[in-house]
């Protein structure tokens, strides 16, 4: 077993990324993500690399687009006002299928908003970070581990998948410091780049990286070719974890930090006599929709707890078909939800006391 | 097992003080999270950090009800001290801190921290100070092992600022009223 | 006997550009000096949003379209992957000193190793004849309706002019491509700002005094008469930076 070594997740993710390979970062600065690009900024060029601060978020995703579009494995960082600039690079990037890793280390929103964690920024992630018809691989770790494990996942979708893949973190995750061990992420089988805008040697025809298709017919086709890849991902590449769910009347659907501290309160619960068990989708974007039908059959409720006003409800409730009664806890604002707070919910929803 | 709260100036070692316990824990085989307090706040204001040390995966990294608050100075104290678990403890640097009032459903202990560091020509080093009381009080870790930790946590280029913390740890460790 | 050969480096794709439109001329200079210099296999283009966005169609080149003024920062990304390839983008005025300025400015300050091909024919083309802001003051465009007026509407930039303020520029020059002599001058600089990007020596940038014909509502002759007559006393041609001069110096 290899050495676990104390990192905070931002530096993590950061270690994480340039052991699968990527040698190129562009970013801006914005708390509380800095530490990843200031752990960029002193290890990449060591490292037969480069970290490029960019005049802005929206410059950064351009160049990521840019050194997406020669093959080359990149990532840039950011936090909720960032992604914002990103949007329209981000874009572009979907539409002229490239893979990147983009990470979004939220704080509490709207506008200039908070510096504390929060998961606002869920909608924007799974349903709008981008205009057009389009989905990015969404991974959302819970630990410092899942940071750095993550983080090498995300790098071999983006690839497979051709496609961005975000990594939906918030400022606890980034912030804080656990152990964490880099040897946690097998390496999968990359696809080669024959579409990279890299110089075609005289040795190809030449490639064009393009989002743009005048004709509508031809722009439906290309949509409609890049949601037969999103159908393969759902099929393939779901992941989630469960928690004491086999028998539990309760289930508690949370993501990220909060599903840790639910954690901590469904075996609260338990120890109540309370039957409570915890879901935890790892992929936001494919939302494991079919894992969480299959447990509305036992349970006789689910409680949705996220750090914002219940975006993620709605994809609970239209995964188990409305078949049971689906309630929503939250924190926003850069509040963190107490074992204790989601505890009393966990009781409201049994219908218990309180 | 135990989540601590830090507190304290920014400049005070609060951070360097919550890595230390998550170090030794760690070492351990004990499940451990570290969590600054972060932006704005950390420059010249307060500075906090939480630190969970438990047998089981941790939950929440963020300690809302400590089972031990080490507070050097007086604002951590008033807003903290009444968020200390029953039956906790307090430690605070008595030369910067006097309690307006003790809990007496916790442990209380003062140690002259600021104090003692300068008198023994380390006015860097109250938080290690801080550290013994706070092992001494509560049997967290053994102390020789704490102090051993501490020791090595210096820069290998820089062993005499191990040898410094853990003179410190031990003379907070073996402080009396 | 050969009279007239197309450059290799551009496709067999007709230009879908309208008669008189001078975006023709400059392609073919670039392509020309990518054969010239042999560099076709190595050389990365970025076109962004503008009358010129489909020339990922006309280079034989790899192409990347990017979208609207962030042509530079995509170009910055392209170089800082591959520092051997040569990078260029090909840029209209409004994508460079309105939307784009930006980014434009700070692979000035950076000294990024590409070079700048910049498009300044005083509108906007591609959505219809709006004022750009290159656009000279009296102008009338169907966003300045009743001339460019100084005090609602600003004053008209020059760019080659700001850039040469910035360190990292190595090369900028203003040139037109109304007469032949014009044309050769052109294509000097455009190999000489390819050239120096070769040697890494910095920002080149190529700003190309250009016709539109369309929007500016007058025959391709009258077109280019009313350059010369408007565009040049603003814009007037020239080396404003050559960083080879300073280091002679």
């Amino acid at each position: 077993m290899s050495e676990k070594l104390l990192m905070k997740g931002n530096e993590a993710l950061a270690e994480a990324a340039i052991r699968a390979g990527c040698k190129l970062f562009f970013g801006y600065p914005i708390t509380p993500q800095t530490e990843l690009a200031e752990y960029m900024a002193k290890q990449l060029p060591k490292r037969d690399g480069m970290c490029l601060q960019a005049e802005s978020e929206v410059s950064a995703i351009n160049m990521i687009y840019g050194a997406a579009a020669t093959g080359s494995r990149c990532i840039t960082s950011t936090s909720s006002p960032g992604v914002s600039l990103m949007s329209e690079g981000i874009s572009y990037i979907i539409g002229s299928d490239l893979p990147c890793v983009l990470v979004n280390v939220q704080r509490g929103g709207p506008g200039l908003g908070g510096i504390q964690p929060a998961q606002s920024d869920y909608n924007q992630a799974i349903r709008g970070l981008g205009h057009g018809d389009q989905h990015v691989i969404v991974l959302a770790p819970n630990s410092v581990q899942e940071m750095a494990s993550l983080t090498g996942e995300a790098f071999d979708l983006a690839d497979i998948y051709r496609m961005p893949c975000m990594i939906l973190a918030d400022g606890a995750l980034g912030q804080m410091m656990e152990p964490v061990d880099f040897g946690a992420h097998t390496p999968r089988e990359i696809p080669a780049k024959t579409w990279a805008t890299n110089g075609h040697k005289n040795a190809r025809k030449h490639n064009v990286v393009n989002s743009l298709y005048i004709a509508p017919e031809e722009l439906e086709q290309t949509v409609l070719d890049r949601f037969e890849r999103y159908a393969e991902i759902e099929e393939k590449e779901v992941k989630y974890d469960t928690y004491l769910t086999e028998d539990a009347d309760i289930v508690v659907v949370a993501y990220g930090i909060t599903a840790r501290i639910a954690k901590t309160a469904v075996r609260m619960a338990r120890e109540q006599g309370i039957k409570a068990g915890l879901f935890r989708p790892i992929t936001l974007w494919p939302f494991p929709s079919g894992e969480l039908k299959a447990l509305s059959a036992t349970a006789s409720a689910f409680l949705s707890v996220e750090m914002n006003m219940g975006q993620m409800l709605g994809d609970v409730k239209l995964a188990i078909d409305c078949a049971k009664p689906v309630s929503h806890f939250g924190r926003t604002g850069g509040m963190i939800p107490t074992p204790d707070e989601i505890l009393v919910h966990i009781k409201k929803a049994v219908g218990g006391d309180n | 097992m135990a989540g601590i709260l830090l507190a304290g100036f920014g400049g005070q070692g609060i951070l360097f003080a919550g890595k230390q316990l998550i170090v030794a824990g760690m070492k351990n085989g004990k499940e451990v999270s570290w969590l600054p307090s972060y932006g704005p706040e950390m420059r010249g204001g307060t500075c906090n950090c939480s630190v969970n040390i438990d047998d089981e995966p941790i939950g929440s990294p963020l300690v809302t009800t400590p089972d031990i608050l080490l507070a050097m100075n007086k604002p951590s104290y008033d807003k903290f001290v009444s968020k200390v678990a029953a039956g906790g403890t307090v430690v605070y640097d008595s030369s910067l801190v006097t309690p307006d009032e003790i809990r007496a459903d916790i442990k209380s202990c003062g140690v002259p921290a600021t104090k003692l560091a300068n008198e023994n020509g380390f006015p860097k080093l109250a938080n290690c100070i801080m550290l013994g009381k706070l092992m001494k009080e509560t049997g967290l870790f053994d102390g020789d092992y704490f102090r051993e930790s501490l020791r090595a946590a210096s820069p290998k280029a820089k062993p005499e600022l191990g040898e410094m913390n853990a003179k410190a740890f031990a003379i907070g460790y073996e402080y009396e009223d | 006997m050969i009279v007239f050969e197309k450059p290799h480096a551009l496709t067999d794709v007709p230009f879908h550009y309208c008669p008189g439109c001078t975006h023709g001329i400059v392609h073919r200079l670039v392509a020309e000096v990518i054969d010239e210099l042999g560099v076709e296999g190595t050389t990365v283009g970025v076109a962004p949003v503008g009358c010129s966005v489909f020339a990922y169609n006309y280079f034989n080149c790899d192409m990347i379209e990017a979208a609207h003024g962030r042509a530079p920062a995509v170009a910055t990304g392209v170089k800082r992957s591959n520092p051997d390839l040569t990078v260029f983008t090909y840029q209209g005025d409004g994508d460079l000193a309105a939307i784009g300025t930006a980014e434009t400015v700070h692979v000035g300050a950076r000294g990024e190793n590409i070079t700048i091909i910049f498009i300044n024919n005083a509108i906007y083309g591609m959505t219809g004849g709006q004022m750009a802001p290159t656009t000279l003051l009296g102008q009338v465009t169907t966003t300045s309706p009743y001339g460019r007026d100084q005090k609602l509407q600003g004053n008209p930039i020059r760019v080659c002019e700001m850039m040469a303020t910035l360190d990292g520029t190595a090369y900028a020059e203003r040139v037109a491509v109304d007469t032949v002599q014009n044309v050769r001058k052109a294509k000097a600089a455009i190999k000489k700002a390819f050239t120096l990007q070769q040697e890494k020596k910095g920002l080149s940038i190529v700003e190309v005094l250009s016709t539109c014909p369309t929007n500016w509502g007058l025959s391709p002759e009258k077109a280019l008469e009313w350059l010369r007559e408007n565009m040049m006393p603003h814009y007037p041609l020239g080396v404003y930076k050559d960083i080879t001069k300073e280091e002679q110096n």
